[in-house]
């Protein structure tokens, strides 16, 4: 109704903002990301500092969700063992689209220290799931953390939320 | 009481099941007895009057090639003194009495050395692995173990 009122004024008066359904969408998306925290070793730690006052992992927009329902992205911090990765895989699937996975640390992203003799664990977490943000780091420090998440925004707010309709329609039609 | 003198008093009391004695630097002074006879002598240090040792330090397994053997590591309240035990067993029949009821430290700990190197405890109420996924094939921590290629449909090696 603010917008009605204002049609008669010109829009360098201020007021109203142009622009086009995608960019509104994922400007709301990058910045409003809720996310699943697997924490599985000492990345986990490091990842309480990120989240702690000096550093203040929400001022990206992030919240915390205990559901993999509700999360946007889903990070891997730590060791992925073989057991451990079977329930990765299930929440990850739990998720609903769209979704993204952030792999922190050396050993998520693959193997880390355990590379040769680690017969428990599984070499890389992108083995199971697709990994869109790989934060390197024996842990990160939290300074590659923030560089992770502005990555994962930049991810998220340059897609293309129609054409990639599109490309899915001809594909079928192709069939 | 000095470790010496533990061996002298168990060597008097079990006899042929006390079987070796080491009181070389640099490793602590540690005694062997026979698996047949682990749980009396147990039994005995936790009660004994002179023994009383209250506390498993630690209990841990271990692969010697052609055996596979147990440790125990004790220690007394009371008394404040250790004492370091060992069990050796042939690896095709590694059986050793399970301390769980002398120590409840060692049900868990007896699972591990269990679920990692092989050593069967028996009389324990509850051995299973610990670690490792139940369906896990081996004991990864002996020598001679050989990574697997797969588990459940994903690669192990690098």
């Amino acid at each position: 109704m603010g917008l009605l009122n204002r049609l008669n004024e010109p829009y360098d008066a201020g007021g109203i903002i142009l622009g086009t359904i995608e960019d509104v969408f994922n400007w709301g998306r990058a910045r409003s990301d809720w996310y699943l925290h697997f924490g599985l070793a000492c990345c986990a730690i490091e990842f309480m500092a990120m989240n702690a006052s000096h550093f203040d992992f929400m001022r990206f927009g992030t919240i915390p969700r205990a559901t993999p329902r509700q999360a946007d992205f889903i990070m891997i911090t730590g060791t992925v063992t073989l057991k451990m990765a079977e329930r990765i895989k299930i929440l990850y699937e739990q998720m609903a689209d769209p979704k993204y996975v952030v792999s922190v640390g050396s050993c998520s992203n693959c193997g880390g220290p355990y590379w040769e003799h680690g017969y428990h664990v599984l070499k890389g977490v992108d083995r199971i799931i697709p990994v869109d943000v790989y934060i390197p780091g024996c842990p990160p420090r939290p300074e590659a953390f923030q560089e992770g998440m502005i990555q994962l925004q930049k991810k998220i707010i340059n897609e293309e939320i129609f054409k990639k309709r599109q490309k899915i329609k001809e594909e079928l039609l192709s069939v | 009481m000095q470790p010496q003198e533990i061996y002298e008093e168990l060597k008097s009391r079990f006899g042929e099941a006390i079987v070796d004695f080491q009181s070389q630097p640099p490793s602590d002074p540690f005694i062997v007895v026979k698996a047949e006879n682990l749980f009396e002598i147990c039994h005995t240090l936790r009660d004994g009057d002179n023994f009383l040792f209250d506390y498993l330090k630690c209990l841990s397994g271990m692969d010697l090639g052609d055996n596979l053997g147990a440790v125990y590591h004790l220690y007394s309240m009371k008394y404040a003194h250790h004492l370091t035990l060992k069990v050796i067993v042939p690896k095709d029949e590694p059986k050793v009495p399970s301390v769980e009821r002398i120590w409840r430290t060692a049900d868990w700990h007896e699972r591990e050395a269990f679920d990692l190197i092989g050593v069967l405890f028996e009389g324990h109420h509850n051995l299973i692995r610990i670690l490792n996924p139940y369906d896990w094939e081996g004991h990864p921590l002996q020598k001679n173990y050989v990574t697997p290629e797969e588990y459940h449909g994903m690669k192990v090696p690098y």
